[in-house]
């Protein structure tokens, strides 16, 4: 988020006149080396030691396979629902007015303030046979807790402000004049949106998308609650390293751990260059 | 109203017809009220549920008392080392041009990247029996895994791009010709900070610290690899309310929970005030 601000406003006179480079540098290597670098280069130096090939039978052992279809199917489900309701929300807060509009807003904001094993627990218990949700669901057929549903629903929860935040400022920022243009040659609200809306928020959807996919994949607090965590059915795959952890088996635990991070990193990659893209894109409008 | 509608691309509708932004709002409301609303309210329903009596007694137990400490404990340590990371971090990025500046900045937000799991699982292998430093440290008598060090570290990880990322940009957007101006004046460093620096930042400070301070609370992923989960000893409330939850005690984890919802709660407020003030 900050990259693009990044390289242009610095003067090269600073260097020369303000002091302190050495001290803060040195404080924030030591604190990124210590903190953040050592242990993933630990991780990375254990994945290293397990060689190719035992490296490929952890991975593609049923259980390990079962856990990562699972989690990037679940995850895949409750990014299709936070693109769906996150853009839904963009729209409403941006473009409507209607009385209560500033608390629906804030709403936005509870699941990155509610604590993951917090909402892991309400939901839950929600959705249990004695829980509101689950009361009414339950008789019909529809079970939540111990399904697929559940990990997707706690996935969904968890990721819910990141589409709306990302496409919020863009709606906000959007040039009018383009849509009084459409309504004036007499366009079709939706075909409005569809070909005029749509093209100008779609990096920013595309970003917090991304986003979305990739906090729903690394979710552990409110997934591990309502999971239920059946082996090859419910259990994913994070739990799964930490399950190897639990039986001292680090080599499995760093394999599946290595593969979730090299996934993880793919995804930043790629939410990184869909900003710079974004970011162009606003540059050549402006 | 109807009459600015129809120019403001809000009124995509004809005049005539305000179906489509009714059935829109309509849509929005129902599916954050059974989304996001009642989950928040069906804590504190469940937290009491048994009387507010049985809810004090939930919360005065030794186990969730000794858990709210060791909580409290954990954001205290966490939040100041984090402040001053961020200060260091952002005044070296926002005031020097150096080669690895970019890598820097990528290295900064890994740990929003990573999940807090996996950082975990980092830690157990960095500091474990096995791992790359722990005979080191444990002959020298030092504990850092399954113990309040190995807890912090964690927090540490997770919460490390907090203060930074509101602090940087608005450096950036500042700019230095205030501090140049001091400088050039005679101010030494520290003056600088504490009497140009600090005041234009100090907004964007304590909203960093406010956020990382409500994610170290409720961490939950991360310590519970590192933590060992052992009972009056390393148990953070984020893990005594699954332990609550794992010893089917649903009344006593709702009531523990109830108290990290209220903060969360309290977050979001101040949240609020503080960006009204930046």
């Amino acid at each position: 988020m900050t990259s693009g601000v990044a390289a242009s406003s610095t003067p090269v006179r600073a260097k020369r006149v303000l002091p302190g480079f050495g001290l803060t540098m040195g404080i924030t290597l030591s604190y990124v080396g210590i903190v953040v670098l050592l242990p993933v280069v630990a991780l990375v130096l254990k994945g290293a030691e397990i060689g190719p090939e035992r490296f490929w039978a952890i991975i593609t052992a049923p259980r390990t396979l079962a856990a990562l279809q699972l989690t990037l199917t679940a995850a895949a489900m409750a990014t299709v629902f936070n693109a769906v309701y996150g853009l839904l929300m963009a729209w409403v807060l941006v473009r409507y007015d209607f009385p209560g509009k500033r608390i629906l807003d804030a709403l936005m904001d509870i699941p990155f303030a509610l604590p993951t094993a917090v909402a892991g627990l309400a939901l839950s218990a929600l959705f249990a046979a004695n829980g509101w949700y689950g009361a009414v669901l339950e008789p019909r057929g529809i079970h939540v807790v111990y399904t697929i549903w559940g990990v997707a629903f706690a996935m969904a929860f968890t990721s819910i402000p990141f589409v709306v935040r990302t496409v919020q400022p863009i709606l906000e920022d959007l040039d009018p004049q383009y849509e009084q243009a459409a309504i004036t040659l007499g366009a079709h609200p939706f075909t409005i949106f569809r070909r005029v809306v749509f093209p100008a928020i779609l990096p920013a959807f595309m970003v917090g998308v991304t986003l979305s996919f990739a906090r729903s994949l690394g979710e552990f607090g409110a997934v591990v609650f309502i999971a239920g965590n059946l082996p090859m059915k419910t259990e994913i795959a994070s739990l799964l390293a930490v399950i190897r952890l639990e039986e001292y088996d680090y080599n499995g635990a760093a394999a599946i751990a290595l593969t979730l991070l090299l996934i993880a990193l793919v995804l930043l990659a790629v939410s990184n260059l869909l900003q710079a893209r974004a970011l162009r894109y606003k540059g050549r409008g402006a | 109203m109807s009459a600015v509608d129809d120019i403001t691309p809000g009124a995509l509708a004809p005049p005539a017809s305000r179906a489509v932004p009714r059935l829109l709002i309509g849509l929005a409301l129902v599916l954050t009220a059974f989304v996001v609303v009642v989950p928040m309210l069906y804590i504190f329903h469940r937290a009491l549920s048994a009387g507010w009596g049985v809810f004090a007694q939930n919360i005065l137990e030794p186990g969730t008392l000794h858990a709210i400490w060791l909580t409290a404990l954990v954001a205290l340590v966490t939040v100041p080392l984090n402040v001053g990371f961020g200060i260091a971090a952002a005044w070296a990025l926002a005031r020097f041009e150096f080669p690895g500046r970019k890598a820097l900045l990528v290295l900064i937000e890994i740990p929003f990247s990573i999940s807090p799991i996996i950082a975990g699982i980092c830690y157990l292998l960095l500091y474990g029996r096995t791992g790359l430093l722990g005979p080191w440290l444990s002959g020298m008598d030092v504990k850092i895994l399954f113990a309040i060090p190995g807890i912090v570290l964690v927090t540490m990880f997770v919460t490390s791009p907090f203060v930074v990322r509101e602090v940087l940009p608005l450096m950036q957007a500042q700019g230095s010709e205030q501090e140049q101006a001091a400088v050039t004046l005679g101010a030494t460093g520290w003056q600088v900070f504490r009497r140009v620096t600090l005041p234009n930042i100090r907004w964007a400070l304590l909203y960093g610290a406010v956020l990382c301070g409500a994610r170290a609370v409720g961490e939950f992923g991360g310590v519970s690899v590192v933590s060992g989960s052992i009972r009056g000893q390393t148990m953070t409330l984020p893990l005594q309310i699954e332990l609550l939850f794992n010893d089917l005690n649903i009344v006593g984890a709702f009531a523990a929970a109830s108290t990290l919802t209220m903060l969360a709660l309290v977050v979001l407020v101040l949240k609020a005030v503080m960006e009204a003030r930046r």
